[in-house]
């Protein structure tokens, strides 16, 4: 019996050693880009560029299956961190970005099916069954999931409204 | 130090700004007035920097003068009195007092002319025994911010000086914008009651000395300050050259005490802490006679009006009645052309004259086409004429370049940040171009571009927060089916022993 225990021990501290050596030299080098670039992506998940989620835009992005214009809530922002990380050349000017935007309810519609609520990636929906929804503005990122779960079109996604704090000179016209 | 600025403080004279023509006079020299009572008081929430204050008083409320309105919300911020007695008509959207026109919440006050005072602050006869951070306290609840412009609570600006030492206490009566007169007139009328307030802040803040810097086209408040500040040996009474823009904060210091703030610094990094003049009094009033800050002295003035002056306005009166007290000049000649809220070098375009004054007001000037400058920009020459007179040592038209063509990191590197907008450089330009627009813009749009960044860090948190979460339930949700699945089988099994047990027992 010793020699059976010995045997199968030895087999396995040899065949483990193998493992771990080929795991160290043989190792396939994943793009490390992607990761930054992961990194650069909002993280909602959102899915709104076409692709599972942001770690599968990101490897697309990388790879140069996608624009680096593709992911909608980064806007213009975003597309211009992505150009200079991967040193694409972007013209920001023909960037279609019409700002920062946020979902709300139309209270009237809302019938309380929470749908939204459990589509939204950042948990900024509030509201009980059969009651009105409400979205919480500081935490909701734009994604838009939730405007395509509603039923009723009660959920629309709205430019963020421009306040004192927000508003921004305009750029003089050009001399 | 440059070779150049060297050789400029040795000879004593100053090598950055501009000086405009100065139309102070005679408006100046007029006795300071008092606005008729307006029959509604507009009181935007935030008039100041930092989080706007929360309404305390109900709608349909009567208030008597004094009495708080709403409250400080958090650590920057201040509170809103009553400037007069009346009737809470509305807490309501109004246009504020800002080039954008856009709405900001506002108390509307209906008044009853009673002007009754209510209660008082705590008033104290030595305010030399009060502790320094009371005496911070009490400046916090009457509502003081810097009434040189910037709005800054003054309280947090006391407190602040707490933790780090300051030497010299640097009171700004610089006023070194064109039209403007307030602070002129104040020291002219007041100085006994500002050099008290310097008294004070100069206790509040431990500091061994107080700098007074006047600019040298102030001879009048110059003598009443010196005679007013004659028995106390710590407050010193300094003419400075009249250039703009004297009365800036870093330009001052550097003026008086030879030290330049780092950028991106504060004054208490070089042991200095600068107040208005206007700020030394309102803390005089609320001290010694529990007086929140309800009313300053504005300047009214510009070639549209028929009658200009200083006058005693109560906050929240409106442009519109300020210059029906004023009256429009009828003459075509000199009809108004544009309105503008503060001097004509930093002011604010108003929209229109339906906006309050509010604590951070010094002017309002109704301006003729005659005094607007000429708005057809050309294209650059490379004068220089523009980093001539920077105040902060920068090159406008390398940053205006930047900002033109839409590189914003790269006249953010050219120091984009350190220009406070004191327009010197628009002002010279030989092309006329809008350069503190651009600046300002290019601020603007940096400042939006870091809060889409905050914004979507915090979604990304949000986002890994609820991947954590739903992993957390799900596992939980598990627990609990295995625990109950074990718990069935354990029961059924219980129950099959018990079936046998019974079986044996009957057999």
């Amino acid at each position: 019996m010793i020699t059976a225990v010995l045997s199968l021990t030895l087999l396995g501290v040899a065949l483990g050693l193998m493992l771990g050596v080929a795991d160290r030299f043989f190792a396939v080098a994943v793009n490390p880009v992607i990761a930054q670039v992961e990194g650069l992506m909002p993280g909602s998940q959102c899915g709104q560029c076409g692709f599972p989620g942001c770690s599968a835009a990101a490897a697309a992005i990388v790879g140069g299956a996608a624009p680096v214009t593709a992911c909608g809530p980064g806007g213009k922002t975003l597309a211009a961190a992505l150009a200079a990380k991967l040193g694409v050349s972007l013209d920001l000017n023909a960037v279609v970005d019409s700002g920062p935007k946020q979902a709300r309810v139309a209270e009237e519609i809302c019938i309380g099916c929470c749908r939204c609520g459990s589509a939204c990636t950042s948990d900024a929906i509030l509201g009980a069954s059969k009651q009105i929804h409400s979205v919480l503005t500081e935490v909701c990122n734009g994604c838009g999931n939730c405007v395509e779960r509603c039923p009723t079109e009660a959920l629309k996604l709205q430019p963020v409204p421009v306040t004192l704090t927000h508003w921004v000179w305009p750029k003089p016209v050009a001399a | 130090m440059g070779l150049m600025e060297r050789l400029f403080a040795r000879t004593g004279k100053i090598a950055w700004g501009v000086h405009p023509d100065e139309r102070k006079r005679p408006v100046a020299d007029l006795p300071l007035a008092r606005l008729p009572l307006p029959r509604r008081l507009f009181l935007p929430l935030q008039q100041h920097i930092g989080s706007a204050a929360r309404p305390v008083v109900q709608v349909g409320q009567q208030v008597a003068k004094g009495q708080l309105l709403a409250a400080a919300h958090g650590e920057f911020s201040a509170p809103l009195h009553a400037p007069t007695s009346g009737r809470v008509a509305a807490i309501e959207d109004i246009t504020a007092p800002h080039p954008s026109g856009l709405p900001c919440p506002a108390i509307v006050l209906e008044a009853d002319g009673e002007d009754r005072w209510g209660e008082r602050l705590p008033t104290c006869d030595d305010p030399f025994k009060l502790s320094p951070g009371e005496i911070a306290r009490r400046v916090a609840d009457a509502g003081i911010v810097g009434l040189g412009g910037a709005s800054f609570p003054s309280a947090v600006k006391l407190a602040l000086s707490q933790r780090s030492a300051v030497a010299t206490l640097i009171i700004n009566g610089g006023e070194c914008e064109p039209y403007l007169s307030c602070d002129d007139r104040l020291m002219r009328d007041f100085a006994d009651e500002v050099v008290d307030g310097v008294r004070i802040v100069l206790y509040a803040v431990g500091a061994s000395r107080a700098l007074v810097g006047i600019e040298d086209n102030k001879p009048e408040a110059l003598a009443a300050m010196r005679e007013a500040a004659k028995p106390f040996a710590s407050i010193e009474i300094h003419a400075v050259p009249a250039r703009y823009p004297m009365g800036s904060e870093k330009q001052l210091i550097q003026t008086l005490t030879g030290k330049e703030v780092p950028a991106k610094g504060r004054p208490a990094d070089v042991g200095v802490l600068v107040h208005n003049v206007g700020t030394a009094r309102a803390v005089h009033r609320a001290l010694r006679h529990g007086e929140p800050l309800i009313e300053r002295i504005v300047t009214v003035n510009g070639g549209a009006l028929e009658r200009r002056g200083n006058l005693l306005v109560p906050i929240g009166a409106l442009v519109e009645d300020l210059l029906a007290f004023c009256k429009l000049a009828f003459a075509p000649q000199r009809s108004l052309a544009r309105l503008v809220m503060g001097g004509p070098m930093m002011g604010s375009l108003l929209p229109h004259a339906r906006v309050p004054v509010v604590k951070g007001t010094s002017g309002v000037l109704a301006l003729t086409a005659d005094e607007l400058p000429a708005i057809t920009p050309g294209p650059c020459i490379r004068c220089g004429y523009c980093s001539k007179v920077c105040p902060m040592g920068l090159l406008p038209l390398e940053i205006a370049a930047r900002v033109h063509a839409g590189e914003l990191t790269a006249a953010e590197t050219c120091g984009l940040t350190d220009c406070m907008g004191c327009g010197c450089c628009a002002y010279v330009c030989t092309a006329h171009i809008p350069l503190t627009q651009y600046f300002q813009h290019a601020k603007g749009e940096l400042a939006a571009q870091q809060r889409i960044k905050l914004r979507q860090q915090h979604g990304k948190r949000l986002a890994t927060a609820r991947a954590e979460r739903l992993a957390r339930e799900a596992k939980e949700k598990a627990a609990i089916a295995a625990a109950r699945k074990a718990a069935r089988n354990a029961a059924k099994a219980a129950a099959a022993a018990q079936a046998v047990a019974s079986e044996e027992a009957s057999a």
